[in-house]
């Protein structure tokens, strides 16, 4: 299935690393079993059938999280995959927590209502991961993560990322590869916080257009205005470019004062998987 | 000089667990004389794992360290050829292969070329090697390089001045690229396999000699490593692929006669003029230093 988008995935190829990665990254941490939360929206669903494969449907916790706000059909869709999957699907419903929590905080908005939300699934997932010896697989793809289209510790914290690398389009594609529900591939992207909302009536552009002029800034290194000279909307490329540079924070940790000779994350540079 | 079993140990090191490491040399050292083979060529720093940043000193070792004397002993088995730290003196350190056979260490190649663009940070960690020799053997006369030495032309070109018969290549090769643009064969490969792939062509073609190309596998820090050793005899001929992405022990006959046709056939070799060569690039770096700017 190719898309018009970007350049097209090798599907296969891109499946039999993506599996491998997670297998081995997850065996030289020591752990055999993978926990995830299922939205019922295409990221997730592919996360969840690479991790799947990985160790096994046996071996994978997957965690539908809806509060009393999520539409229905998301935990519908949650349980489509699931059954796709041949993992089975618990659901924690985060409504007594997020509105015990909500009651505490002054007048939460929508904005700060999501991101509660997305804060206590990663609290349940890294519970559960502790728990179940499991390590928690992430589900933000490159579009989002570049964007900044996410919750800081919240949907964007995980332990391992199988997405990371793929743009929405291309997680299209993997979605089809891998068989996920074509209800699932096809809806509108949407955080499910508000009735009607949609990723891409909040960020006031499509995936696809994202994707056509993330491809040519951070693939192809073009300048805004080469992208807008090749015939991408000059407005638009400002305005996703804008995104890219204000959001930089939001892909790293807290930075730290440096005092010493050596501080952390400057001299003291090492890989994660040190020793393994 | 007589024809050899070489073996291409396609393997996944531990990362900065030398002892681990050691312990993997020797299984996969006899393995491959199990299955007849007398040389084995590990990949690049295949005894320290490659992505080691700030542990390049930790894991380091000298050439008369306990570690080496180690890899001596393993050389009893099969003639090895492998990837490490070096630790020199001076503070100094190196991304070096070396050739041992027999409880002798017999060569020291320092990578010359050492990639520091994008995922590559090596200049930060070793310093560049300044040699590119080679060196007699049993099994005739034997050039290595590591990774990065082998995408430019100019280290080969020096072994091939040197008559090597064998080019022994090291590599922890990343695969970038998933985007199905292959076409052909390259189909369902990494775009920076299929480019390797086309130099240990070119390399044995042009220069009649045998490649022996060992790629690693494995992950480190969400980085996969390609596989997809190669051997190639020296009509170009592709002798031997290991598959992408899994560890595997590839055993491959590198045999004299068929060099001496190749060289026969199409004698390259004869014909270069590396005189000629070198005149014409000192011409070349002089008109450069003389230019303002």
């Amino acid at each position: 299935m190719s898309s018009p988008i970007v350049p097209p995935l090798d599907t296969e190829l891109a499946t039999r690393v993506l599996v491998g990665f997670l297998r081995q990254e997850a065996e030289r941490a020591g752990f055999g079993r993978f926990v995830l939360g299922l939205s019922g929206g295409i990221d997730s669903a592919v996360s969840a059938m690479l991790a799947a494969r990985a160790f096994g449907p046996e071996n994978l916790i997957a965690l539908a999280m809806p509060w009393r706000g999520s539409h229905p059909d998301s935990l519908a869709h949650a349980r489509l995959v699931a059954e796709a999957g041949g993992f089975p699907l618990e659901v924690v419903d985060l409504t007594a927590a997020a509105d015990g929590l909500l009651g505490v905080l002054p007048e939460p908005d929508a904005h700060r209502t999501g991101n509660v939300l997305a804060r206590l699934r990663m609290v349940t997932l890294f519970d559960r991961s502790l728990a179940d010896r499991a390590l928690v697989v992430g589900t933000s793809n490159k579009t989002e993560v570049l964007l900044g289209y996410s919750t800081m510790y919240g949907d964007a914290a995980s332990a391992l990322n199988p997405l990371g690398d793929l743009y929405k389009c291309q997680v299209r594609d993997l979605a089809r590869h891998l068989d996920v529900p074509s209800i699932v591939v096809d809806k509108a992207p949407s955080a499910d916080l508000w009735e009607g909302q949609t990723d891409e009536g909040e960020l006031g552009f499509t995936y696809d257009e994202a994707d056509a002029v993330l491809h040519r800034l951070v693939e192809l290194r073009e300048r805004p205005e080469d992208a807008a000279a090749a015939g991408l909307d000059e407005d638009l490329v400002r305005r996703i470019h804008r995104r890219v540079v204000r959001f930089q924070f939001k892909r790293s940790g807290p930075i730290v004062g440096k005092l010493s000779q050596r501080t952390v994350g400057w001299e003291f540079r090492y890989p994660r998987d040190w020793g393994t | 000089m007589a024809s050899v079993n070489a073996a291409l140990a396609q393997f996944a090191p531990r990362l900065a667990d030398v002892e681990a490491n050691l312990a993997l040399h020797v299984e996969w050292t006899q393995r491959a004389a199990d299955d007849g083979a007398e040389l084995v060529v590990f990949p690049e720093l295949s005894v320290t794992g490659y992505l080691l940043m700030e542990a390049v000193p930790e894991v380091a070792f000298a050439l008369d360290s306990p570690e080496m004397e180690r890899l001596r002993e393993i050389s009893k088995t099969a003639a090895i050829v492998v990837g490490f730290a070096e630790e020199a003196p001076g503070g100094r350190f190196f991304n070096s292969a070396a050739l041992l056979d027999g409880g002798e260490l017999l060569h020291v190649h320092r990578k010359v070329f050492l990639p520091t663009h994008g995922f590559f940070d090596e200049t930060r960690h070793f310093a560049p090697g300044e040699r590119i020799r080679a060196v007699d053997t049993r099994f005739g006369r034997v050039g290595l390089l590591v990774c990065r030495d082998f995408w430019h032309l100019g280290p080969a070109y020096v072994l091939a001045a040197q008559d090597v018969d064998l080019m022994c290549v090291l590599s922890a090769s990343p695969g970038r690229g998933v985007e199905g643009g292959g076409s052909g064969e390259d189909r369902g490969r990494f775009d920076s396999a299929a480019s390797v792939s086309l130099l240990g062509d070119v390399y044995a073609r042009s220069f009649g000699c045998h490649v022996l190309h060992t790629n690693r596998v494995g992950v480190e820090d969400g980085v996969t490593f390609v596989g997809a050793s190669e051997a190639f005899g020296p009509d170009g001929d592709l002798l031997v692929r290991a598959p992408d992405l899994d560890e595997h022990l590839a055993v491959v006959e590198v045999d004299t006669g068929a060099r001496r046709a190749a060289r026969l056939r199409m004698p390259f070799l004869s014909e270069e003029r590396p005189h000629l060569i070198l005149r014409e690039l000192r011409r070349v770096l002089a008109d450069r230093s003389a230019a303002r700017y």
